[in-house]
């Protein structure tokens, strides 16, 4: 489980947030709110350990994440702003290429069935340069369904993506939790997984 | 429904192949950059004729000298572009979550650079060391010095490269910080070849060239990914 | 006696304790610098081989010796900045790295003021010369570097990285050029008299020791308006007398 006690982030000389404590149990999932620049991009960046905070610890099962390093990693799937996709490649390479760094060896099969889950059937393996930018986005996503991490940290996963695709990560999300994994997440649309108690921290 | 039933992990070598391979996937699908950093190094060698003039035995006696700083200035060109791709797209950012260490992932894509950008300067060389009528020999230790010496430029360039990671006007400050440290190389390097051409042996330059190189692929994989965690915050 | 060193390692004691001790680390390098010239320009005695022109020596190595032992130091302190994250170690690096450039440059020029009247030339590819170009190539691409980063953390993280890199590569450098040195058969820039006369060497000592003092005393000055500008927003800051007036 996800411990963070005391968490502080500062940008510049501006204070976001200070004196931060929460605990992310398994099959639980949190909303983390706030206006824009409150810091919900810093927080969830700092928990993938890009950002040192300025104060606080965040622990991993007991440890401290800063120590634990390659074995906490192994344990995130973060997803960010960026689609971390590359345009000359096609759809399938891309995912073949992102489930390879995040450790798991995925055949062509099983990334062929991930990605018509996600509604791109027939575009496997056309580069993603001339897929849409809500397309785009659900190759990003499709990694939701090739990864065995525990943790997952979501960062406005909904943006540009259609009604469609909005269900159907409400249904991977319940999949994860059932799955006795944990989901931290942002967004500004309305988003409810069927039968849990959603949590939600405000950064003010 | 779960896919990814069965998983295998993956191990750090497997790592550090799919890294190598993807980008020179992605090198092979775009090309130019490729081919813009070769006809740079042979236009700045073409170029030192028709600055200093033909004559052949200035010519012979530069040649080695000519070619590395050649060498050196267009490994530059294409450090930039070593981690700001996938810097841009989040690429980086996935990286960093890797389930082995970063310094892995970092040997990876600093081998990819330099079969992509230090290799083709090594084969290109004896066609060069010919149009300054280098001798077979002298060549030979040329080849030999650019093998073993490429890489280094590679992997210090690295380290500048990601303490440069999205800053204005990277480019030529890259060059600044990572032009110094390569001196070491050049020297040995080019030394190599004077030594052969008076009649003396090369092994010891090249020797000390193996060492740098050794001394490089311990440490600059760990510093190049401190680094890149420095630059990501 | 116990003296709580962290105590000042904290920007609030240091700014203070800097203020105090800057005026007598540049009064002692000022009376130092008059006596070591003095000593160096008016009661040594002239080389017999160099004659006058040997003089420059005691500008020439007292800052050739800082701008080294200023890259040493300020690596040291980028270390320990990375390492304990000390945000003081990483201000005093910044503030270190100008005044060795600048001994850099003040050690190249004065080499080239003697290199003429010694080889006829202004500049000879001596190892130590070249070296010391190349370490002032070091020093520039360290401020480069922290000057053309925003974030002030990252700029300290960054350029205390750059730091400890190239304080490993420097003997690497140093040893590299010594060596295509002696294999071009280049000039070696060395001091005739084995047997130093005993003015010159109380003239170089008394210079080197000004010049260090020197160093400190700026150093000091320049960490403490890093200081000031990087805590400009804390209460401290802003209650200081020389703030509010």
């Amino acid at each position: 489980m996800l411990e963070v006690s005391n968490l502080a982030c500062s940008r510049g000389d501006h204070r976001l947030f200070s004196g931060l404590n929460f605990a992310l149990h398994p099959g639980q999932i949190m909303q983390v709110q706030g206006a824009n620049g409150s810091g919900k991009t810093s927080l969830l960046r700092m928990l993938c350990g890009f950002m040192m905070p300025d104060e606080g610890t965040i622990n991993w099962c007991g440890g401290n994440t800063r120590d634990l390093e390659e074995d906490y990693y192994a344990e995130v799937l973060y997803l960010g702003h960026l689609n971390a996709i590359k345009d000359e490649l096609s759809a399938l390479e891309n995912l073949l290429i992102s489930a390879g760094l995040s450790g798991v060896e995925l055949d062509e099969k099983e990334a062929l069935v991930a990605l018509r889950r996600m509604g791109l059937r027939g575009r496997e393996r056309l580069p993603t340069k001339v897929l849409s930018q809500g397309q785009r986005r659900r190759v990003a996503l499709a990694r939701l369904l090739v990864s065995d991490a525990r943790l997952w940290i979501l960062d406005e996963p909904l943006t540009a993506l259609d009604v469609g695709a909005v269900a159907l990560i409400q249904e991977l999300m319940a999949e994860h939790l059932a799955r006795q994994g944990m989901v931290i997440f942002t967004t500004h649309q309305p988003l409810q997984v069927d039968g849990v108690e959603m949590r939600s921290l405000s950064l003010s | 429904m779960m896919v990814a039933t069965g998983m295998k992990k993956s191990s750090m070598l497997d790592l550090l192949v799919l890294v190598i391979r993807r980008d020179l996937v992605l090198a092979m699908r775009r090309r130019a950059d490729v081919l813009t950093t070769l006809i740079f190094f042979v236009m700045v060698v073409s170029l030192f004729p028709l600055g200093v003039g033909p004559e052949m035995n200035m010519l012979r006696k530069m040649a080695a000298g000519v070619l590395w700083v050649a060498a050196l200035l267009s490994s530059m060109l294409s450090l930039g572009r070593l981690f700001s791709a996938d810097y841009l797209d989040g690429t980086l950012e996935q990286m960093m979550l890797a389930p082995q260490s970063l310094s892995m992932l970092v040997l990876g894509k600093m081998a990819a650079h330099w079969m992509v950008s230090g290799l083709p300067l090594v084969l290109m060389a004896p066609v060069l060391g010919l149009q300054f009528d280098m001798p077979v020999q002298a060549l030979g230790v040329l080849i030999i010095g650019l093998l073993l010496g490429t890489p280094v430029l590679s992997m210090v360039g690295a380290i500048g490269a990601a303490l440069t990671l999205g800053l204005r006007g990277g480019g030529v400050l890259l060059s600044l910080l990572v032009l110094p440290l390569c001196i070491p190389v050049l020297i040995f390097g080019t030394g190599a070849v004077e030594a052969v051409s008076t009649g003396l042996s090369a092994v010891s330059h090249l020797s000390l060239l193996g060492a740098l190189l050794v001394f490089a692929l311990v440490f600059t994989p760990w510093v190049t990914a401190q680094a890149l965690r420095i630059s990501m915050e | 006696m116990a003296i709580n060193w962290f105590k000042y390692s904290a920007p609030t004691t240091f700014y203070g304790l800097a203020g105090k001790l800057i005026p007598w680390f540049a009064i002692s390098s000022a009376i130092l610098f008059v006596v070591g010239l003095y000593i160096g320009f008016a009661v040594a005695p002239a080389d017999y081989q160099q004659g006058e022109f040997y003089r420059i020596i005691f500008i020439h190595v007292p800052s050739s010796i800082l701008s080294m032992f200023l890259y040493l130091v300020m690596a040291g302190y980028a270390a320990l900045g990375l390492i304990f994250n000390t945000r003081l170690s990483a201000m005093m690096a910044t503030a270190i790295a100008p005044t060795g450039a600048l001994f850099a440059f003040i050690s190249l020029w004065t080499g080239a003021l003697w290199g003429k009247p010694m080889w006829g030339a202004w500049w000879v590819w001596d190892a130590r010369l070249t070296s010391e170009l190349i370490l002032l190539f070091l020093y520039l691409g360290f401020i480069a570097l922290h000057a053309s980063i925003d974030d002030p953390r990252r700029a300290d993280r960054a350029s205390a990285l750059l730091a400890i890199v190239g304080s490993v590569n420097v003997p690497i450098i140093y040893f590299s050029v010594k060596w295509w040195n002696t294999l071009h058969q280049g000039s070696t820039i060395k001091f005739s008299g084995t047997s130093m006369h005993v003015a010159m060497q109380q003239a170089m000592f008394i210079t080197l020791a000004a010049c260090w003092l020197y160093a400190i005393a700026v150093v000091l000055a320049r960490v403490r308006s890093i200081i000031l500008e990087r805590e400009r927003n804390t209460t401290w800051i802003t209650e200081l007398p020389e703030v509010r007036s």
